[in-house]
């Protein structure tokens, strides 16, 4: 490709006017979500135009996952170029979205040099930034310190919290440090008890039309049991959110995109900012996807949703990093 | 296309499982190793008698780590080549996962010195 160094992580420094355009379609290969009366459905592939449109009257926010600061295998002997490169792009939008999460798995072996980096990173960013950890992140020898050294503040138990922004009541649940060993459930995560306890209160006095937007590392739906990717407490904490009309579950931790709706809820996963993994049971064991260095932005990416308060619809967006 | 690192040929494989099932049930006090590669332990259950020190090395291209399901030790994520040691001293049954693949799962069977 002639207009568009794929191989180069520093991105549009180097692009020219067409580049620039090829670069802009980014944000019209995504999903667009309509949640109305409780019922999410999908308008179809966004086309550039309506997606580069900003959406003057919308809530967005922006999300993203895994970047596994601190990788460098042959997948991607780059994941902080990765990220800043994400970061880069977020900071280009024509609608700011009003904050950001990251979904986890901000380091890749919770070495404290790793966090350093990830957050300097971030410093680029203008938005404040929600997280979670994700299993990576509470790797060291002392289950998580590091990270809720740095990330716990004003959280409640091992890093769950809430909070409004936008007439949408956002919920982090953490479900990295309760796993059941793979003997007893097949290896998947845990909520746990206290954390779901604290959940079933915090939506208690929240009207059924307010819409709710749980982020989770793990999915909260059973996306490939033999891998571990599920959540195996997720069904409580969903029970608590049946009254709900518009209820929307981002995860990470797959680093692919997989979507499904289930009554009032819609669940998706997003894709990772480092490195893409193999499809659920399409090779022997999940772990980081070499592709070819020309395709590896296209398995990258971030991920916007809009809400617009009144006709409830939530948008989510898929955007690769690379078009 | 995916690039996965499995040149090992099957049978290499099915020699390598008769010779752990077919070790002594407790070889002397000293060094033990066990080999996380492929998302797996190996062997995935091992026995040792009391005082042996077991040391565990990642050979896969993802990180893993050792963690006793009491939480009687558990070793930081190790990357590729990293290693983690642990000394037995009293008799019993250690089950323990990989917190980071929790459905990854190994156990160390300790007796008694003679």
């Amino acid at each position: 490709m002639a207009d568009h160094d794929d191989k180069d992580l520093s991105g549009a420094a180097n692009l020219n006017r067409r580049g620039v355009l090829k670069c802009m379609a980014w944000a019209g290969t995504g999903l667009l979500w309509t949640v109305s009366g409780g019922v999410p459905r999908s308008l179809g592939l966004l086309g550039d135009a309506i997606a580069a449109e900003p959406q003057a009257n919308g809530f967005t926010f922006l999300q993203i996952s895994d970047s596994h600061i601190g990788f460098d295998k042959p997948a991607n002997p780059n994941a902080l170029g990765t990220f800043q490169e994400a970061i880069a792009k977020l900071n280009a939008m024509p609608t700011q979205p009003a904050f950001v999460i990251h979904t986890g798995d901000i380091t890749h072996l919770s070495k404290d040099k790793e966090f350093d980096d990830a957050a300097e990173a971030m410093k680029a960013l203008k938005q404040k930034v929600y997280t979670i950890p994700g299993e990576h992140d509470v790797a060291d020898a002392d289950n998580g310190k590091l990270y809720l050294d740095r990330y716990g503040k004003g959280t409640k138990g091992k890093g769950w919290y809430s909070f409004d922004a936008g007439g949408v009541h956002f919920i982090a649940l953490i479900n990295v440090f309760n796993f059941e060993p793979g003997f007893k459930s097949a290896g998947l995560a845990k909520l746990g008890d206290e954390q779901l306890e604290w959940m079933e209160k915090d939506v208690k006095g929240l009207s059924a039309s307010t819409p709710i937007v749980v982020f989770a590392h793990l999915p909260l739906w059973t996306v490939y049991q033999e891998w571990g990717w599920g959540t195996e407490d997720a069904p409580r904490a969903l029970g608590y959110l049946k009254r709900f009309g518009s209820v929307t579950v981002l995860n990470g931790h797959i680093h692919q995109i997989q979507q499904k709706v289930e009554g009032n809820v819609s669940f998706h996963t997003a894709r990772s900012t480092a490195f893409p993994q193999p499809a659920p049971g399409t090779a022997p064991a999940p772990g980081p996807m070499k592709v070819p260095a020309e395709q590896l932005h296209s398995v990258l990416g971030v991920r916007t949703v809009n809400y617009v308060r009144g006709k409830s619809p939530l948008a989510v967006i898929e955007t690769p990093l690379g078009a | 296309m995916p690039y996965w690192k499995f040149t090992v040929p099957l049978a290499a494989f099915a020699v390598g499982a008769l010779l752990w099932t077919a070790m002594p049930e407790a070889p002397a006090a000293g060094m033990a190793a066990v080999r996380i590669d492929n998302f797996n332990f190996t062997p995935t259950a091992l026995t040792v008698i009391a005082g042996t020190t077991v040391t565990w090395t990642n050979a896969d291209d993802s990180p893993h780590s050792v963690r006793d399901k009491d939480g009687k030790f558990k070793s930081a994520a190790l990357d590729t080549d990293d290693k983690f040691s642990q000394t037995f001293t009293a008799p019993g049954e250690y089950t323990y996962f990989c917190s980071i693949h929790p459905y990854m799962t190994g156990k160390i069977v300790v007796k008694a010195g003679s």
